[in-house]
């Protein structure tokens, strides 16, 4: 008797956790679905007046080009818009600043971990106050010097930018990394008559490629995501994606022409999607290192 | 390791902060002390047949020289600190002699554009913190105990609204929360209001934000916690579990104090993360209604005048918020420092 209505509460309790997992999967999918399936028909219907449903049959979508589905936003963001200037100034900038973030970091991360000197300790101090502060409060210092030498507005001193201020960040991750790798590698290599040099090298990078990849992740996130200061520093030709969608947002509603805007929205987050996608395990685990270390 | 070798490894990125973070730290001190330069002006007069005019022109050439002497322009000491477009003194003296209960003192001055964002960004750093710790834990209860085989899906779509760009997801929601989007439009007829707006009001602004904020928020705590759930010692619960310990007494007498490393953490970043609160601000067209402090220093920035001495103020104060809210860790950290040696 007993037993029996305490497997009927946990049939209860099961059916209320399900519900209440399907309910988080929801809120955090649907927004994107429904952007992406809307992303193919007519403002009329993305942001319909007369009936809600219209925007997943497509009515007047339909009447308009006989088809549900139409590319018509797209056409407009990625070759009237000239869109795909600002999708290959963002990977430039993605693959420099990561590549950069991560040879620099990686270095100093290193340096970092293997040193028990107090100032390895203020340091560290200082890159967490730095990652504590939000970019934009550097901004009004880079602005007048850049003017002054006329640099301002161009991929490479974005690129430079972006790589310092996220070095604090790329430090934190790699030295938690590097403290999960014995010391004693290093004291055996230097035993076998390796540099540090040497031992950095041949040793320990290979042994750290996990590690590595899992920040350079991160950096890339945080290069592909960073709005306030790339709006801040790019010129309008070399803008990249999500500064470019800011821009957007003022034109179109005044062109009408929103759906340009749905559609470079999603363009930007198709990569991100697919980068999940693919490193979903690499991302849990970066978010879980630093917490793990404490 | 040696303090030469030391001094290579580290030299990349130790120029790299030195001159990007850095310096301009110390510009941004040295731009809020100081005011631009006014334009300097000439009265001529000029006399023709008609008569005599006096014209007052720009004098360029002064201008320059004033500007080229003193390329930060002129020094002012903390005067654009206490002005009106920032701590406000005087506004805040006048407010306090006029008002004398505290609540309409309050009131009064979150009409001051500085401090309007203080309390914004305040408010929200210390709803979304709190709510998102909550919402992550129940998450990361109920993904640990439904079937294994789903659980990759599930956290593969709950990590959507963090990794996609803060920009694009708020814009994507401000879009669904439209009159004519889908929320939007589901709330009027749900409530048969056609006129319903979610865009009006600033209260409803500040929820949608913050509903936004724990949105995007939510799967941070849900990784770091399900992370820490696979390692829950598995003899604690079954000895509760044999002293009748329902799921919700485990869950705080041997779960929370499990995790409570872990929740410390994603505390710390997400202070740190809210109280740099702005593109939500951007994404949903708020300005109007809510403001926060790295919106008013974006806001100077931007446009024709690019306000810098400002800008820069606005930045001084807002690491100054952003020091005191780290206090405590770096207090702590410092202390383990001193203890370990």
């Amino acid at each position: 008797m007993i037993l029996k209505s305490h497997k009927n509460n946990f049939k209860y309790s099961s059916i209320f956790i399900y519900t209440f997992v399907l309910f988080w999967v929801l809120l955090a999918s649907f927004p994107f679905l429904w952007t992406f399936w809307g992303s193919f028909k007519v403002e009329l219907d993305f942001f319909s007046i007369t009936n809600w449903t219209n925007a997943i049959t497509g009515e007047n979508t339909k009447q308009t080009y006989g088809s549900p589905f139409t590319f018509i936003g797209y056409h407009g963001a990625w070759v009237q818009e000239e869109f795909w200037r600002a999708f290959l100034n963002t990977s430039l900038v993605c693959l420099f600043v990561v590549v950069t973030s991560l040879t620099i970091g990686t270095l100093g991360a290193y340096a970092l971990s293997r040193s028990n000197y107090k100032y390895t300790f203020w340091l560290l101090i200082i890159a967490l106050i730095f990652r504590a502060m939000p970019p934009i409060t550097l901004v009004a210092g880079y602005l007048p010097p850049f003017f002054e030498w006329n640099i301002w507005g161009t991929l490479p001193t974005t690129i430079i930018v972006l790589v310092s201020i996220n070095q604090p960040f790329t430090l934190w991750m790699l030295h938690s990394f590097f403290k999960n790798i014995p010391k004693e590698l290093d004291e055996s290599a230097k035993v076998d008559g390796c540099s540090q040099y040497q031992a950095f090298g041949h040793v320990i990078v290979p042994v750290m490629w996990p590690g590595i990849i899992t920040t350079g992740l991160f950096s890339f996130l945080l290069a592909y995501n960073d709005f306030a200061v790339t709006s801040m520093l790019l010129s309008d030709e070399n803008r990249t994606m999500v500064p470019k969608i800011a821009a957007f947002l003022g034109t179109t509603y005044t062109e009408g022409n929103v759906m340009f805007a749905v559609a470079a929205v999603v363009s930007a987050t198709v990569p991100l999607f697919i980068l999940i996608m693919f490193s979903q395990t690499k991302i849990v685990s970066g978010l879980t290192q630093g917490a793990v270390k404490g | 390791m040696k303090h030469k070798t030391f001094f290579w490894f580290i030299l990349p990125t130790f120029l790299a902060m030195f001159f990007f973070i850095m310096l301009p730290i110390i510009s941004i001190c040295l731009q809020s002390l100081h005011s631009p330069h006014e334009n300097v002006f000439v009265t001529v007069e000029n006399c023709d047949p008609f008569g005599c005019k006096k014209s007052t022109s720009i004098d360029h050439d002064a201008t320059n020289i004033l500007k080229n002497e003193n390329p930060l322009g002129k020094f002012v000491g903390f005067d654009i600190y206490f002005d009106r477009g920032h701590l406000a003194i005087d506004k805040i003296n006048e407010i306090w002699i006029k008002n004398n209960n505290f609540f309409n003192f309050l009131t009064a001055i979150s009409n001051l554009p500085f401090y309007k964002a203080i309390f914004f960004t305040l408010t929200f750093t210390f709803t979304v913190t709190p709510i998102m710790l909550v919402l992550g834990l129940l998450v990361a209860l109920g993904v640990n105990s439904i079937n294994k085989q789903l659980r990759g899906m599930i956290i593969f779509f709950s990590l959507l609204p963090m990794i996609v760009t803060p920009l694009i997801g708020s814009i994507i929601l401000f879009w669904m929360i439209d009159s004519r989007g889908i929320i939007g439009n589901l709330l009027q007829i749900f409530l048969e209001d056609p006129d319903f707006s979610l865009k009006a009001s600033t209260n409803i602004t500040w929820i949608m934000l913050i509903i936004y904020g724990v949105w995007h928020a939510i799967p941070f705590s849900f990784i770091v916690f399900y992370a820490g759930l696979q390692t829950l010692p598995k003899d604690q619960i079954e000895s509760a579990q044999i002293d009748g310990a329902n799921s919700f007494q485990q869950t705080i007498h041997i779960i929370i104090p499990h995790l409570m490393p872990l929740i410390t953490f994603v505390t710390l970043m997400q202070l740190m993360d809210n109280f740099r609160v702005f593109e939500p601000i951007i994404g949903f067209n708020a300005e109007a209604h809510a403001t926060s402090l790295s919106w008013i220093i974006f806001n100077d920035l931007g446009g024709e005048t690019r306000q810098l001495s400002a800008a820069a103020t606005s930045s001084i104060l807002t690491i100054i918020g952003v020091l005191i809210l780290l206090s405590p860790v770096l207090i702590k950290t410092w202390k383990e420092f001193e203890f370990k040696k």
